[in-house]
């Protein structure tokens, strides 16, 4: 056609160095690699200064912060901000903002456990299952209803979401706080309990854990040998093979790398040795060690020792949610229409509308979607405090918004992805951890925050102009 | 006619009846004599698409004041007129973008309803914006199907049938394209033009709207629409073309029509018509002897 056609024929051939080679072939998002770069390079800091601060705890680099109890601890606080950032892409990718979701969590949670404690275990009792279903359902329908109200005063009475999810920080927390008559509404249904990760049997133990990463290696193989075969079928180029095996290796080792630490965190003692009279396992005899891990029998006393009866802990269930619904939404977002459209809305919306995307429908739906998630992490707060309270998401829209940027997506819309905010998410709670763990006063975390949101997004514009 | 092109698109695969459309052009000479007949528009029946007494008002201001034109098959009719003297909208009013606020519009002689963009899409109506209206952040396959992508038996998206068809589109229309797995903001202003193209004509369009559709593009590319618009003529489609360019017009135009002030100042053969003639419309409103004036034409008395 034209001369401009034919210089840019794909990625130029000449010139191209092996690290340039590496990424193309490989297919991985270079960001995503800066991203995993930075998140390994804070936890080393934080583990060599906690180290130097406050001593040895057995983490990797002599300090408390790379240990299986601190990175266990990590994800499962970083679960509910992970689940919710998850919507908040798409919310973002389709020029969209949800301001309220923090006011909204309260607010979802407090009615949620009001629901719970005052309404139905009057009349079912304690403990009764139905209890636990019908407070999980309440919170996810009630979260889904609030975003698509959101959504639709946004969409068709043509108020800029940041306007109208302002005024719904403002009302709902108002809300939470008016059910909740300013009190803590406790305790949660036992059951409902599980999905806080706080108790034992919210924890799945090695067994699970490893049968889990057995089948998400195997899932991973599989999408790689299946993709490869589709691109044969319709006759596209190929990755080359070391490039698919190196994915397929490298996606496995982060699984299986991941269980590992899982899986090499023990119960606290005192849960195993509850656990152990509660099941009548036999507790062996043992030298006592005040450090070790597991419990033994000295002189007819339980004590702490290096060898005896262990449990270990392995995948809680708030990480199995987040990590469940980073994969659906993931899946949403690239493989199916709904997912198409919101990325075209957000490229540019009136070519979405001209090629008969109904706009303003699909913004009621990623607010509603936005809700769904906000409920389930509603579930999951309330569920680990195992109580609610009308400041349970307070800033969480703002640390949800955060990990959402950190992650990649872009402000002016059309760019994102799901793992990135979820990346972005662990992150961020990395820098809060990191910090309670030097003990640093609480003032300093969010200045932290702060600063690094505002520094990821100048480096990510630095790239994407070098990019250019 | 020789054919309908409408009533059996759907059972065909695109692909298919944009390779029978390139071989009609060169191969039938029937097809071809079939396109000449219709570039006289004498009596001819029922048109293609009517739109009657079209009104429109932004505000306070008409931007189309009971403007009427027609299209017949096979046809290319230029709409032309100043800025703001009511082409655009007017055409976005056929297109689904704006709700009209009187007038009818008829296809093959039926009233139709068209409220939005999916209406006028279902009509087999397609419409090339100025602007290319392409969602930047996506690949060519996926504007080229949006919406109206193909899935899998799962109702997920078939990315790579998509990817297939749109390589065998783009190549047909622009054989040195290569970059599928781009968004389309890398492209360049020809590549863009193309996957807007590839969009409107992909899916068996009857009635196609192109607006300024040579206005970012090289002397090449012009060309080169040039002759899509021809093989578009040639089997049965009806073409309303929005443009500046008076070259343009004469070139590929049938008939023309010429707006101002939002109201038709006159309707005219090309053959009919000089180049003078049509400045003349569009500058002062006059309405030439070879014309067929409108209301916006400037009264001779005044």
């Amino acid at each position: 056609m034209s001369d401009a056609t034919n210089t840019s024929q794909g990625p130029a051939l000449q010139s191209e160095g092996p690290i340039q080679r590496f990424f193309r072939a490989t297919e991985i998002d270079a960001r995503m690699i800066g991203m995993l770069v930075a998140l390994v390079l804070i936890w080393c800091i934080f583990d060599i200064a906690s180290g130097i601060l406050r001593g040895n705890f057995g983490g990797l680099l002599g300090g408390s912060f790379l240990t299986p109890r601190n990175l266990w601890t990590l994800l499962v606080q970083t679960s509910s901000i992970a689940v919710m950032s998850t919507g908040m892409v798409l919310l973002i990718v389709m020029r969209q903002l949800d301001l309220s979701v923090g006011s909204m969590l309260s607010l979802v949670a407090v009615s949620g456990a009001v629901l719970q404690v005052f309404k139905l275990v009057p009349v079912l009792g304690v403990g009764h299952p139905a209890i636990w279903i019908i407070g999980v359902l309440a919170c996810i329908v009630l979260g889904t209803l609030v975003g698509a109200f959101n959504g639709y005063i946004t969409a068709y009475a043509k108020i800029p979401a940041f306007i109208v999810t302002l005024g719904g920080l403002l009302a709902y927390s108002g809300l939470a706080f008016y059910l909740a008559k300013g009190e803590t509404v406790a305790p949660m249904d036992k059951t409902f309990e599980i999905f806080g990760g706080g108790i034992p049997i919210s924890w799945l133990g090695p067994f699970w854990s490893w049968l889990i990463a057995a089948v998400v290696c195997a899932a991973i193989v599989y999408g790689i040998v299946n993709g490869r075969r589709q691109r044969l079928r319709f006759k596209f180029p190929l990755r080359p093979m070391w490039a698919e095996v190196f994915l397929a290796a490298i996606g496995s080792a982060a699984v299986l790398g991941t269980t590992r630490v899982m899986n090499s965190y023990p119960w606290p003692f005192k849960l195993i040795e509850n656990y152990a009279k509660a099941n009548n396992a036999v507790i062996p005899p043992g030298v006592e060690d005040k450090d070790g891990a597991a419990i033994c029998m000295a002189a007819d006393k339980v004590v702490r020792c290096t060898e005896g009866l262990i449990y270990y802990t392995g995948y809680s269930v708030p990480v199995l949610i987040a990590l469940v619904v980073g994969l659906l939404m993931t899946f949403l977002a690239t493989r199916t229409m709904f997912g198409r459209y919101v990325y075209a809305i957000g490229g540019n919306p009136e070519a979405a509308e001209l090629a008969g995307i109904n706009t303003k429908w699909m913004t009621v739906k990623v607010f509603a979607l936005m809700g769904t998630l906000v409920g389930i992490s509603s579930v999951i707060s309330s569920a680990r405090l195992n109580a609610a309270t009308n400041a349970l998401g307070g800033l969480n829209e703002l640390y949800v918004i955060a990990a959402t940027v950190i992650g990649g997506t872009s402000l002016a819309g059309g760019v994102g992805t799901i793992y990135g905010a979820m990346i972005g998410a662990l992150m961020m709670q990395s820098i809060i951890s990191g910090m309670s763990l030097l003990n640093l006063p609480a003032a300093f975390q969010n200045i932290v925050v702060g600063i690094v949101l505002v520094l990821a997004v100048w480096l990510d514009q630095l790239y994407s102009r070098r990019v250019k | 006619m020789a054919k309908k092109p409408v009533p059996k698109a759907n059972s065909r695969t695109p692909r298919r009846a944009t390779e029978k459309l390139v071989m009609e052009v060169h191969d039938t000479p029937a097809a071809v004599q079939g396109a000449e007949k219709f570039s006289a528009p004498t009596d001819r029946g029922t048109a293609l698409i009517e739109m009657r007494d079209i009104s429109i008002a932004f505000g306070g201001i008409k931007a189309v004041d009971h403007a009427s034109v027609n299209l017949y098959p096979g046809e290319v009719m230029a709409v032309l007129g100043h800025n703001g003297a009511g082409k655009s909208t007017l055409i976005k009013i056929l297109s689904g973008a704006y709700k009209r606020d009187g007038g009818q519009i008829l296809i093959e002689g039926k009233e139709v309803k068209i409220d939005n963009p999916r209406d006028a899409k279902a009509l087999g109506i397609e419409t090339i914006y100025q602007t290319l209206a392409l969602a930047d952040n996506v690949d060519a396959a996926a504007n080229l199907y949006l919406g109206r992508e193909l899935k899998t038996a799962f109702g997920t998206l078939d990315d790579v049938a998509m990817e297939a068809e749109c390589r065998k589109v783009m190549h047909r229309l622009n054989p040195n394209f290569r970059r599928f797995k781009e968004p389309v903001s890398k492209l360049s202003g020809g590549q863009r033009q193309s996957v807007a193209i590839a969009r409107a004509i992909h899916f068996n369009a009857r009635i196609l709207i192109m607006d300024e559709p040579t206005a970012a593009l090289g002397p090449q590319e012009t060309a080169q629409v040039g002759e899509l618009i021809k093989q578009l003529k040639a089997e049965g489609i009806g073409i309303f073309l929005i443009s500046h360019d008076l070259h343009d017009v004469f070139d590929l135009a049938d008939r023309l029509c010429v707006m101002k002030n939002g109201k038709v100042v006159g309707t005219a053969n090309k053959s009919d018509v000089d180049h003078d003639e049509v400045l003349g419309m569009i500058i002062a409103g006059k309405c030439p002897k070879g014309a067929v004036p409108g209301p916006g034409a400037m009264r001779e008395a005044a």
